[in-house]
């Protein structure tokens, strides 16, 4: 296993390479000045020329790219054009927060999506199905903004029950930061809920017309036996992967939802700096989203190993 | 003894309770996040809405936008407007405890002019020279008379640091600005909040009734309004002319709104690069068309629920600047047909950029169905801001839709746009009349003159047009019920002085 581990690591390092030139050159097609961006309304020449060459952003473009490059592999990302701080420093102040709320979206995601996926496969066609098949597909269909507007409009102004928007650490406030981030959590898992319970639904409905089920059911094994020990850990291998995929989903899905309730997290940070062409935070948070993807596919395989003994052999 | 010991903290505790229940804490919401939290480096509207409170400027505008004093007291213009004298509050501490005299101000302007990342150089260009005469006087010498300078100095170039804390953290000083406002420099979370607490040897102590400021940056308008309904918020800003309306007819909310300094124009491409070579930018009959096919205050009363008002120069109709002589012109399709035949045309194509904002969209989208009544064939371009920018300084549009937040004297609203060298001049108009004009205008510390000055260059500017001025819009905002005090000013600020807050 950890040759396997190791092996993994190793292809990710020319992905991330590639990955880096290709933000780095997409970046740089992007039309629109940093400078001139950051200005705003006090464009004084001399000033943004002293930027310019500050951020040495009149270099030949492939010397900027060697020149982040050689600041990567000694940790520096860089310094954001926009608020003065290492980009490191961004990253590790707003990383914790998107990951708050990505785990508690998961968490809405397996707690709803997956129970309902088996429920629905047992219960096939039957109303029970039906009923959930359509909450997925409405979840689904939901865009995340609108949800997110009526949900503040209803659970805040209306009801008065948890917070519109902003954020509280954790560890400073354990009870405010649940009651921010229950609303984008759910809005956020909701979508993922609804991919997941179709997935599950699917994979259980294939692996309950397996020969060994019938064999199960055969031996007089509990209908709770035959579902849950049985079925579900062999319907589980693609909902592993998927959970994976979905990951992505999720960063992506993260950036509306924390635009919405004013989460101060990753998704907030890049919209911020593409709009202002904050260059050296743009690839910085690709670079983190692209290995926390890579290392999400990983621990996916893992799992999958360990959850089918047949594929350890293959390793 | 334990007994005694376990008294003394739960007194020491409830007291501790009382007085936080006691402290009025007032949370504003903000439509964005300020940048670095240095007068000298700071280029946000919002960050001037933080400085309010916590930095005092030499001088402030009031509400009819007359420059009052501040830590300046009185200040006198000598040797042709070439000498600015002023003198300084007594008694008046920086939130680090040392002093603000004199030297304390000499050291900031110094400081603006030569900090490498200073955003104020221009702003403090004609200064010569800057002195303590005494203890409590400051004197200003310019390389030429520069009536602007109050105004300057009213805004983030006169807001006065401790020299003690900006030679400490030097370019860093945003991280922990020491100023000498009501409010003084808790903690910043980026992207998420900015605490400020009353400054107990505040000058003027007595005028201020909040303890504590947060404020929250909370893009999206209908969220920020949400907050102020849930109750999670005081105070907000730039509330969307859209929610108005519902504000109005809230019991729990007070409204309040004012016309403010700016502007909201379409840029002519009339000389910058090849794209200028186009019939609106070459032919102002064209352009003089293209304005008389607007109708102004149907525009502003659809888009803005007539919170805005129509203009058709730099400044506002209520401004002591503009010039009556020329009032917002009204609209006339006749005219405009028959000016676009005399310069040839039967329908005129042009290409607009614009910022892809959905109300600006919709604002342009009113205009070019009303132009094209007149025969304007109008194609709308929407980019996005950073985009619309660079095309526009680099020339590569023949009509683009621009704002400017606005300037308390009248020389930040047009000689940067419209003088030939003028740093915002992304038209490249250029007419030595009217820089003459303008240059004369900015030199005069008479605002007789300066009106004079101004009037004449409105008159050619109506002419040539290179800059079609559409209105002004309003600031608007909305607070809870509690909140009482609040006096709306043209420049948008929020000023907590003589700001309450109950319940």
């Amino acid at each position: 296993m950890p040759v396997y581990i190791g092996k993994r690591l190793l292809v990710a390092i020319p992905t991330l390479l590639i990955i880096s030139i290709f933000v780095f050159s997409l970046q740089k097609l992007l039309p629109g000045d940093p400078v001139l961006a950051m200005a705003g309304e006090e464009r004084d020449p001399a000033v943004l020329e002293l930027l310019r060459e500050k951020y040495h952003l009149n270099d030949p473009i492939p010397l900027q790219y060697v020149r982040w490059l050689g600041g990567v592999m000694t940790g520096d990302l860089g310094i954001s054009l926009r608020t003065n701080q290492p980009v490191t420093q961004l990253i590790a102040e707003k990383l914790p927060v998107t990951i708050q709320l990505a785990v508690m979206a998961m968490i809405f995601a397996f707690v709803i999506g997956i129970p309902a996926g088996i429920i629905a496969a047992v219960k096939k066609n039957t109303v029970i199905d039906y009923v959930a098949s359509i909450l997925a597909l409405s979840g689904l269909s939901v865009p995340n903004f609108w949800l997110g507007i009526m949900l503040i409009l209803l659970v805040s102004v209306k009801l008065g029950w948890l917070p519109a928007s902003g954020y509280e650490s954790i560890f400073v406030d354990p009870v405010r930061s649940l009651q921010t981030m229950v609303m984008p959590a759910f809005v956020l898992g909701n979508a993922l809920a609804a991919t997941l319970m179709r997935h599950t639904r699917s994979a259980m409905l294939g692996v309950l017309s397996a020969d060994y089920i019938r064999t199960a059911r055969a031996k007089g094994l509990s209908p709770k036996d035959v579902v849950l020990s049985h079925s579900f850990r062999n319907a589980l291998l693609p909902v592993v992967t998927l959970s994976a995929l979905l990951f992505g989903e999720l960063l992506a899905g993260a950036v509306l939802t924390e635009q919405i309730f004013t989460i101060p997290g990753f998704g907030k940070l890049i919209v911020d700096a593409v709009f202002n062409r904050d260059y050296a935070v743009v690839q910085g948070v690709v670079m983190c989203t692209a290995l926390g993807f890579i290392l999400m596919n990983l621990i996916a395989d893992i799992l999958y190993v360990l959850l089918n003994p047949r594929l350890r052999a293959s390793l | 003894m334990n007994r005694i010991l376990s008294w003394t903290t739960a007194l020491a505790f409830g007291a501790l309770t009382a007085f936080q229940a006691g402290a009025v804490d007032l949370r504003i919401g903000l439509q964005d996040d300020a940048d670095a939290l240095d007068p000298a480096q700071s280029r946000t509207f919002v960050g001037r809405i933080v400085y309010t409170a916590m930095c005092d400027k030499l001088v402030d505008v009031s509400p009819d936008l007359k420059i009052i004093p501040q830590l300046a007291t009185e200040w006198a213009w000598s040797e042709g407007g070439k000498v600015l004298t002023m003198k300084l509050r007594p008694n008046v501490k920086f939130h680090d405890g040392t002093t603000m005299d004199a030297d304390a101000v000499v050291a900031t302007i110094q400081r603006n002019l030569t900090l490498p990342e200073s955003r104020r150089k221009s702003e403090l260009a004609s200064v010569d020279k800057v002195e303590a005469t005494s203890p409590l006087e400051v004197k200003f010498t310019l390389k030429k008379p520069d009536a602007t300078l109050l105004a300057q100095l009213s805004d983030r170039a006169g807001m006065i640091v401790s020299p003690k804390a900006a030679k400490e953290l030097g370019a860093n000083f945003g991280s922990k600005p020491v100023c000498a406002g009501p409010f003084k420099f808790v903690e910043r979370v980026q992207q998420d909040r900015i605490v400020l607490e009353k400054f107990q040897d505040y000058w003027n102590k007595d005028q201020i009734f909040i303890d504590k400021v947060t404020y929250l940056p909370i893009p999206d308008s209908t969220v920020r309004l949400a907050n102020l309904q849930s109750g999670d918020l005081d105070f907000i800003e730039r509330v969307a002319p859209t929610d108005a309306p519902a504000i109005k007819s809230n019991p729990k909310l007070t409204y309040a709104d004012v016309v403010n300094i700016g502007n909201l124009s379409i840029y002519v491409n009339v000389g910058n690069g090849a794209k200028a070579n186009n019939p609106v930018g070459k032919d102002k009959r064209l352009r003089q068309a293209f304005s008389l096919a607007i109708d102004r205050e149907a525009l502003m009363q659809i888009v803005f629920e007539g919170t805005a008002v129509g203009g058709n120069q730099p400044f506002p109709p209520s401004s002591a600047w503009y010039d009556k002589a020329i009032p917002v012109p009204a609209r006339d399709v006749a005219k405009a047909k028959a000016l676009i035949k005399a310069a040839g045309f039967d329908r005129v194509p042009v290409e607009m950029q614009i910022p892809n904002s959905p109300v600006v969209q919709q604002t342009m989208q009113i205009v070019q169905s009303m132009v094209a009544e007149a025969g304007f064939d109008v194609t709308l371009k929407s980019t996005e801001f950073a985009t619309l920018l660079d095309e526009q300084t680099r020339g590569n549009y023949q009509m683009s839709r621009s704002d400017w937040s606005g300037r308390v004297d009248p020389d930040g609203n047009i000689h940067q746009f419209l003088t030939c060298k003028g740093g915002l001049n992304d038209t490249k108009y250029c007419n030595p009349e009217v820089d003459k004009l303008l240059d004369e205008a900015r030199a005069s510390t008479d605002d007789a003159v300066r009106q004079q000055k101004y009037d004449a260059a409105a008159v050619i500017l109506n002419d040539d047009m290179p800059m079609i001025f559409l209105g002004h819009q309003s600031w608007i905002w909305a607070m809870k019920k509690g909140v009482t005090g609040f006096v709306a000013n043209p420049d948008g600020m929020i000023r907590l002085q003589g700001v309450k807050k109950q319940g």
